[in-house]
């Protein structure tokens, strides 16, 4: 039972970065009906400026909350400057651009940091203050973050003018520019969002994993799994997929397949989802117009 | 028609001749271009003609390169007799893979695809069926022997020259194959389907077995250039087939110029010889060339170097 | 000087030109409505009116040139349009839609004084006001998607087939409503139907349109009155 119960807790932390990661993958499907290749890689890049800050002394919370800043006016700028000029052609062309950008940010990453293995240090305390047979400090307090993370997403969209004019423009861009909505500002505010949420995973990510350029590319994978479990067009259903595909792998790892196995998981889980079931558990049905 | 035949004629005598105006290794290098060129013409027919998006052709282009490998290490089959069986093997997963493949579309294929592409090294890590891979450490092979002696202009016929002919073969096979197929029936039915879907299925098309056909087709493609991969090189290894090897192909097709023939050459000397050259200034130098030339293309040129050639040729018939 | 005076108007659908050279204007605080049967380019001109459309020709609102220009900037202007359709943001609440309506907009106590003004003349949309708008029936979005449009407080309101798909009592209801808000609150209308009797019952002023052109116009009661004109263009 301990065994079991320490898979699952440790299957809701490393969930919580999934959750993350599918959140930012559905916050710009729904807007841009894209899926953004790029945005582990991003992710990675906005960690290893994390790094470099904390490396050069600055104290780890200014550190993360610059890069949250940052990664979110990246976010921004790769929207308007590659993105908008081919927001209207057809999807390979824009598949193409994802697939460059995740090339040339894992290159960057590459390039001005090097390929050798970095230690990225936890800011949370070893031991747990909750429950510290089952979960690290560090386990608890990635949790944490990502929770309020995805709480104040949250509240941003429900409660915010902004919020809900990104909600619309997501929905019917159409509707939103004859409110007076600038629809490709709104675009460019998901990506930045997307851009900061994922900087936030990476950072939680790198204490576990050490930091080097190809640290996201799993994730990433998790990361769509867990938003199509939950249904592309589905926010908070990425977040449940995100939290369920986490414990999935621990508890499949563990008991069924070993831990060689995870990235075959993540895939069949993807194909399974996309070939049977499409909408996810908690997405809409999607109609196309002949 | 008679400019078309001499230049034909040219080019077969520059082909033949090369291999004995290079260094043994710059041979090696040229072998591997005409391999990428055969598993770029594959992701081309699927991709380019076909509009079906694959971000994970290195998954076959491992299993003809694992096919090959595996029969000549545990099964002493020949290099040559390996090919066809590699191509057999891969048209069949092609095939079997075609069919999910019906229900996705656009960035949900790519997306698919894409997920296949990084499970591929972890499944040929797999300690199940070390046995028969390898394992990490993969498989060595021997590179197969010229069969008779030759020199010419102070070279011998080495290991590598003799490769290059056999490449060379089926290359030119391999292209004259996929030209009759793009410009007959099949073809142009691949090209409806990916240009009208409803319409060319309101017309008769069987989309499924076209699809299907497809993929089994693109797949045996490429399978056959990872076959003759792994017998240039020697050597399979499952980080060899890694993300960015997937990545490669759709940036060689892009860069060739996607729905066309010839691109698929432009497109493998592209990804063969710009890393050699990008890899002098840093280790992540080749995929920034990479990312930076593809994105300069598809807001510049996005018919890649086809595309450019077309439009000189029609710019100078005005 | 007119609210809006277009001037050799010409608008395409991608390569397809759907209007040619077409002339007509608004008068503060009128009514003119645009007839013509199925493709004659109605919706394009509402389109063109506020720029969601590839054009060419001058159009000018409240005295500026609105040509070339941005639709949410035309929108800020004072130019609010209930496309065809309606255009609700059906995965939002009642409520939310409204308040996108009033998105430009920064009085905060104006805006909630004129969502209340709206549940007073709409008891129904009150009742549904936390309900998501896709669930609200045909006649219920019509008075949601003109609602959203009135909290822009516009000088202009564009409606595209206003009547489409809804019962005769409820268009009855949402006609005698337009004439109020214009006579009230003095917002003009540019109305595009393809029920003639009802549009020439609201509307001051008439054009018609056939394939892309106009091919009549007047005060709509000389229309109205006009056997002749009624049985060759309109039908009835």
């Amino acid at each position: 039972m301990d065994g079991f119960l320490l898979q699952v807790f440790s299957g809701l932390a490393n969930g919580s970065i999934y959750a993350a990661v599918g959140l930012a993958l559905v916050m710009i499907y729904q807007s841009t009906h894209h899926i953004n290749f790029a945005q582990g890689e991003m992710a990675t890049f906005s960690t290893f400026i994390c790094w470099w800050l904390i490396d050069s002394g600055m104290s780890y919370w200014l550190a993360f909350f610059l890069t949250v800043g940052v990664a979110f006016i990246g976010g921004v700028v790769v929207q308007r400057v590659f993105i908008r000029p081919v927001e209207r052609k057809p999807v390979l062309i824009n598949v193409i651009v994802f697939v460059a950008l995740l090339v040339i940010f894992n290159a960057m990453s590459g390039w001005i940091f090097d390929h050798t293995l970095k230690a990225f240090d936890s800011p949370f305390p070893v031991r747990s203050a909750v429950l510290p047979e089952y979960i690290s400090g560090h386990q608890l307090g990635s949790l944490g973050v990502t929770l309020a993370v995805l709480l104040v997403i949250y509240l941003f969209f429900r409660f915010t003018p902004i919020g809900l004019a990104m909600r619309g423009a997501a929905q019917n861009p159409d509707s939103a520019s004859l409110v007076g909505i600038r629809v490709t500002w709104m675009l460019a505010l998901g990506w930045g969002l997307a851009s900061a949420i994922g900087a936030v995973a990476g950072m939680m990510m790198a204490p576990i994993m050490f930091l080097d350029p190809n640290m996201m590319a799993g994730i990433l994978l998790y990361g769509f799994a867990a938003a199509l479990l939950g249904g592309i067009d589905n926010p908070w259903g990425a977040v449940a997929g995100g939290f369920i595909v986490g414990v999935l792998e621990n508890l499949l790892g563990a008991y069924v397949i070993g831990s060689d196995l995870k990235l075959t998981v993540a895939l069949v889980l993807i194909v399974g989802t996309l070939t049977l079931k499409p909408n996810g558990l908690f997405g809409q049905k999607v109609v196309t117009r002949v | 028609m008679k400019l078309r035949i001499q230049y034909a004629i040219v080019l077969g005598v520059i082909a033949v001749i090369l291999p004995w105006l290079l260094s043994d290794f710059r041979v090696f290098q040229l072998n591997l271009m005409l391999v990428y060129a055969i598993a770029i013409l594959g992701l081309n027919l699927l991709t380019g003609y076909g509009g079906q998006i694959s971000l994970g052709h290195g998954a076959f282009y491992a299993i003809g390169a694992y096919t090959a490998a595996v029969l000549m290490d545990k099964a002493a089959f020949s290099a040559y007799a390996t090919l066809p069986i590699a191509a057999l093997v891969c048209l069949v997963s092609g095939v079997l893979m075609g069919f999910p493949a019906l229900r996705l579309s656009g960035h949900y294929l790519a997306l698919a695809t894409f997920a296949l592409a990084m499970a591929v090294p972890q499944l040929l890590k797999y300690k199940g069926i070390e046995d028969y891979t390898g394992g990490v450490q993969g498989i060595v092979l021997d590179k197969p022997q010229p069969l008779f002696e030759f020199e010419f202009l102070g070279k011998a016929l080495s290991e590598d020259r003799w490769m290059y002919y056999l490449v060379l073969i089926v290359t030119v096979l391999m292209f004259w194959l996929a030209h009759n197929l793009v410009n007959g029936r099949i073809g142009r039915a691949i090209v409806a389907i990916r240009d009208q879907p409803i319409a060319a299925g309101a017309l008769g098309v069987n989309l499924t077995a076209v699809k299907t056909i497809t993929f089994g087709v693109s797949a045996a493609y490429t399978g056959v250039a990872g076959a003759l991969g792994a017998i240039a090189v020697s050597y399979v290894a499952p980080d060899s087939f890694h993300t960015f090897l997937s990545i490669s192909f759709l940036v060689g097709a892009v860069v060739g110029g996607l729905g066309t023939i010839p691109g698929a050459l432009f497109g493998a000397a592209f990804i063969q010889f710009v890393p050699n050259v990008a890899d002098e200034i840093s280790k992540s130098a080749p995929w920034a060339v990479y990312g930076a030339i593809l994105l300069a293309l598809v807001y510049v040129a996005p018919g890649g170097v086809m595309g450019m050639i077309n439009k000189l040729k029609r710019g100078d018939s005005k | 000087m007119n609210l809006l005076e277009v001037k050799n108007l010409s608008a395409w659908y991608g390569p397809t030109q759907a209007l040619f050279n077409v002339n007509f204007h608004l008068s503060q605080g009128g009514i003119t409505t645009i007839l013509g049967a199925n493709g004659a380019g109605k919706t394009t001109t509402l389109r063109s009116v506020c720029q969601t459309a590839k054009t060419s020709g001058d159009i000018s609102f409240v005295g500026q040139s609105i040509s070339g220009m941005s639709t949410d900037k035309i929108v800020r202007m004072g130019m609010a349009h209930v496309p065809d359709g309606r255009g609700t943001f059906t995965g939002l609440t009642v409520e939310e839609n409204l308040k996108l309506g009033a998105y430009t907009r920064r009085d905060k106590d104006g805006v909630s004084e004129d969502i209340e003004k709206i549940y007073v003349r709409f008891p129904r949309l009150r009742e549904r006001y936390s309900q998501q708008a896709g669930t609200l029936s045909g006649g219920e979005q019509q008075m949601l998607a003109i609602s959203r449009a009135l909290m822009l407080r516009p000088k202009l309101l564009l409606l595209d087939e206003p009547s489409f798909g809804l019962a005769p009592l409820i268009v009855q209801e949402i006609f005698e409503i337009m004439k109020s808000i214009n006579q009230t609150d003095g917002v003009s209308m540019l109305l595009v139907e393809q029920n003639a009797s009802l549009a020439l019952n609201l509307a001051d002023h008439a054009y018609l349109l056939e394939t892309g052109k106009v091919v009549l116009s007047g005060p709509a009661e000389d229309i109205r009155a006009d056997e002749t004109i009624r049985r060759t263009y309109l039908g009835y």
